[in-house]
This record gives C-alpha cells, structure tokens and sequence, in this order.
C-alpha cells in the first residue's frame, strides 16, 4: 500500500469568497467578503457603496420641500416613514403645528407601511432560506396596502405621501372601511404565515441559535429596532419619545429573549399583530378638521440644528439638519437603521457556516438605498 | 412525538394544507396585464398633461414658471412672452424632461391655473431619450394609451 503523499490534503487554507453584489439573497447589492475555512467563516467584511446616490449632498441643494421626495428613496420598502421622519424635523425646526387629523392619518400611513416592510422582510427571508410559498402570500397582502397608498396620495412605492406642516389632500371616502377591511383580513392571514413557518422543523432548524446578537453587543454596535427587541431591551421611540401623537395609542412592545434569528422573526411577527392593533384605533378615532399646517409657502428655516428619530420599521431612523437661515438645508445626515445594523454582521457571522450568512443578512432586514444612500 | 412529527410528515401536511386552501378561484390576484389594463386611482400620478380650455381650444397655462420653480430636479422649462394687445404674459414653449421626472406631483400642486396635471396614463415606456423630452404639443395632446395586438 503506497502511502499518502505528504501534501497539504488535510490542512485547511483560508480562502476569500466574494459573496454578492449580484447574490440573490443579498437583498440588492451589498457585497459581503467572507474568509474562509472550508465552510466555516473566519470573518466578514461589507463592501458598501453601490446603490450610492449622495441624498445628503442632493438636500444641500434643494429646498426643505424639494427634498421630501428623495428622502422617501431612502429605504425604498418603507418610503412613508422616511418621509416623516424628514418632515417631523423639519416640523421642529421650523415650530409647525401639524394638525390632529394629519398626525392620526400619518400614524395609519406609516403602520401601514411598518407591515409593508415586514411583509416584504418576511417573504425574502422565508425564500432565502428556502420556504417558497410565504413569498407568494406575503405579496399578495402588500399589495392591498399599495393599493390603499395608490388611492390616497397617487403612488404605490416611493410615495411622497407625507409633506412638510401634513397632508396636500384629506383621507379618501372609501379610506376607513379600505383600512378595517385590511385589518380583518390581515390578522388571519398573520395565523396561516405562522402555521406555514413557526413551528416548521426545518425553519426552527436553520434559524434557532444563528446570528445571536445579545443586548450588550447590540448596545456596542448601536443596533435598534426589532434586533435590539429580539434581544430582550424593550425600546421603541414610539413609547419612549412619542411622535406624531404615537402616546394616544395603547399597544405593546413585543420583545424576544434569545436574541437570534429565529426570536427576531418572533418579534417582527407580533409587531406585525402589534401595528394592526394601532391601525383599529387610529383609523376608527380620527379627528375631524384640516391635514395641512399654515405655513409660508417659501420655507425659511430659523438659523440652528435639530436632530428627530423615529422608529422606522428597520430602526431608529434619524434626521440631523443644519439650518443657516436660508430655504435650503446647510446640512442634512441621515442616521440610517439599516447601515448601522449591518455593522453588527462580522459580530453575528463570525464562526458560523456561509449557509448562515443568508439568514443572518435575511433577519437584518436591510435596504441598501438606505445603508448607502 | 417528535419522532411521529417526521413519521406522519406533519410539517409537509400543514404547508400542502394551506396551499390547498388558496386554490378558490375568488383568491386569484394576478393582474392579466397587457391584456386587462388595471383601473388606476383618481389621483394616481402619470405622465404629465397640460390642459387646454375646451371652449376657447387656447392653452390654461399662463407662464409664471411657478412649475419649473417647484421642480426638484429643474426638468421644466416654460418659455413666455407678453402680448403686446393684451398686455398678459402667454406661455410660448414648454418642455418637460420625462427621463428624469420621479412624479413627486410638487408642478402640479403648484400649478396655479390648474393647467399642469399628472394624468393616470402610466404606459410611458419608448424607444430613444428623445420620446420622453415632451414638448407644448405632446402634453397637449394628453395620454396616448398603448394597444397590443393581442
């Protein structure tokens, strides 16, 4: 028996792998290089940048109200709260009062599109790791939102629904019954998405214990939203420094306590639940009188710097404007969820199998309009 | 009854299960578009439109350019003269730049005679760049609905 030559057949090599800007499952074109030791992952490093389009230079040259549009091609998926959180810092620099009915009707808008998003999260992430049917359901329920976005300001997706001081039209007739309607049928449907995965053998499998990000960790790298809540820290800018009248509503900050991926997928499922909750009372409670603010139609900030955050569906998105007293902003930065979030990815993949990296990039819930901007 | 769970395919069943349960055809959702254009909504934003009086056949727009100002990314350009006779600024040429519109609506909102509208033509799709620059005629002539042979 002639004996093994003495090659390195054994030894483990690091290898480099790129993984995207074209991989499916980098949900658009992030590209994450991966070191490697056969499958096991040495470490990660996200090359950011493709999708970049300077928004915050672009405010730089254009009015308060010109820029409303841009920001809702932040985060593409949630376009309604990104357009709040700009007007709401606007609002406060400015001192606009945004009338009661605007604020009630901007709460609807934006859990509608808080379940948008989810839904959007949900089908990608269940089709990443390899349960096609969700993917067919979840759309087919986005859609009626869209719909109801259609009929009220004209647009599906980019929708520069919300403007600076409320609205430029009032709920449309049909508007109430459209969203209750919604409501119903929607809470059943969050039952068959459930019955389809949370209880799945092979979703518990490849989820339980992947991508953990304790409390500690998510505080270090200044990750918000549904991660930091699976992560059991009970923190939503909706209850902590309400906006837009988020105090009148009552509902629940879900929290999960293994902070992995399969709890992240537990709490953006209740605060799914959650949102219709606020939806009821928010569409049946509305205030009677006018949605849009008094204010000079050319806008002049006052000289000084403010900076709102608000719990868009990724996290705390916020808005740090510089005001030289002209119509134009000196400086716009946005702090952006989904950027600071990926942060964390070298953190949560680091000794787990490539197969992981997708689940993990799939529970982050990332834009890259928004992470690059 | 984990080892019962993998015996009887529980988790198989529950998926086919729900499956089934989409099949009534009062579920169906897609769109059979070109064929069955959808009905958009009454303030869908589209392809732009100026409008014309339908009694006098003259153009709504009066030139303030208040459009053009509003116009985040600058795409329209008004051209406007004054009539000598009537002493009144007339709107001469008006282009409107398709390629880069993102159909925010700010023209239209600021439209002050109401003659800039976005219409709810949304087959805009064309060949060169050149179809989508839209002059006074083009956005006179309003939507030109595309047909299939089908």
């Amino acid at each position: 028996m002639t004996q093994l030559a003495e090659t390195a057949f054994l030894d483990s090599q690091e290898l480099v792998l790129n993984m995207g800007p074209q991989h499916p499952s980098t949900h658009g074109v992030l590209r994450v290089v991966l070191k490697l030791d056969g499958e096991r992952i040495l470490g990660a490093d996200c090359v950011i940048g493709y999708l970049h389009r300077g928004i915050e230079k672009i405010a730089e040259n254009r009015t308060y109200i010109q820029f409303v549009p841009y920001a809702d091609r932040l985060d593409y998926v949630a376009a309604v709260g990104n357009g709040l959180g700009y007007c709401l810092t606007v609002e406060t620099l400015c001192n606009i009062e945004v009338p009661p009915r605007a604020q009630a009707l901007r709460v609807v808008l934006t859990e509608l599109n808080r379940i948008a998003s989810h839904l959007v999260w949900l089908g990608t992430h269940a089709l990443d790791i390899g349960a096609i049917s969700p993917v067919f359901y979840t759309l087919r329920e986005r859609e009626e939102i869209l719909n109801i976005f259609e009929e009220f300001c004209g647009a599906r997706l980019t929708t520069h629904a919300i403007r600076i001081g409320g609205f430029p039209y009032d709920a449309y007739d049909q508007m109430k019954e459209d969203v209750l309607g919604f409501c119903g049928r929607f809470v059943k449907r969050i039952d068959e998405y459930e019955r389809l995965l949370t209880s799945n053998r092979i979703w518990i499998s490849r989820l339980r214990g992947v991508g953990i990000l304790k409390a500690d960790d998510c505080k270090r790298y200044g990750v918000t939203g549904p991660m930091l809540r699976a992560a059991g820290v009970k923190w939503d800018l909706r209850k902590a420094m309400p906006y837009s009248g988020y105090d009148q509503y009552d509902f629940d900050i879900p929290i999960g306590t293994n902070a992995d991926t399969y709890d992240r997928y537990l709490v953006r499922m209740q605060e799914m639940r959650q949102s219709v909750r606020i939806l009821r009372q928010a569409i049946t409670n509305l205030p009677d009188g006018p949605v849009l603010a008094k204010f000079p139609k050319v806008l002049k900030a006052p000289v000084g710097e403010v900076y709102v955050s608000t719990e868009a569906a990724k996290g705390e998105l916020g808005f740090y404007l510089v005001s030289d007293g002209s119509t134009k902003p000196y400086r716009l930065r946005v702090r952006p969820p989904s950027f600071i979030n990926l942060g964390a990815l070298d953190r949560m993949v680091r000794d787990t199998l490539i197969a992981d990296v997708v689940a993990v990039i799939g529970t982050m819930d990332i834009v890259l309009g928004e992470v690059d901007r | 009854m984990g080892f019962l769970d993998t015996f009887l395919l529980k988790d198989l069943i529950t998926g086919l299960l729900t499956t089934f349960r989409q099949q009534d055809p009062k579920e169906i959702v897609t769109e059979q578009y070109p064929t069955v254009k959808p009905k958009v909504s009454e303030r869908y934003r589209g392809a732009p439109r100026l409008n014309v009086d339908p009694e006098t056949g003259e153009s709504m727009c009066i030139g303030c350019n208040l459009c053009a100002l509003a116009c985040p990314e600058d795409l329209i350009k008004v051209g406007a003269e004054r009539n000598p006779e009537t002493k009144k600024k007339e709107m001469t040429s008006f282009t409107y730049d398709a390629t880069r519109c993102m159909f925010c609506g700010l023209c239209s909102e600021a439209c002050a005679s109401g003659a800039l509208e976005l219409s709810q033509d949304f087959e805009m799709a064309g060949y060169t760049r050149e179809e989508a620059m839209l002059d006074r005629e083009k956005l006179e002539q309003g939507p030109r609905p595309t047909s299939y042979e089908h």
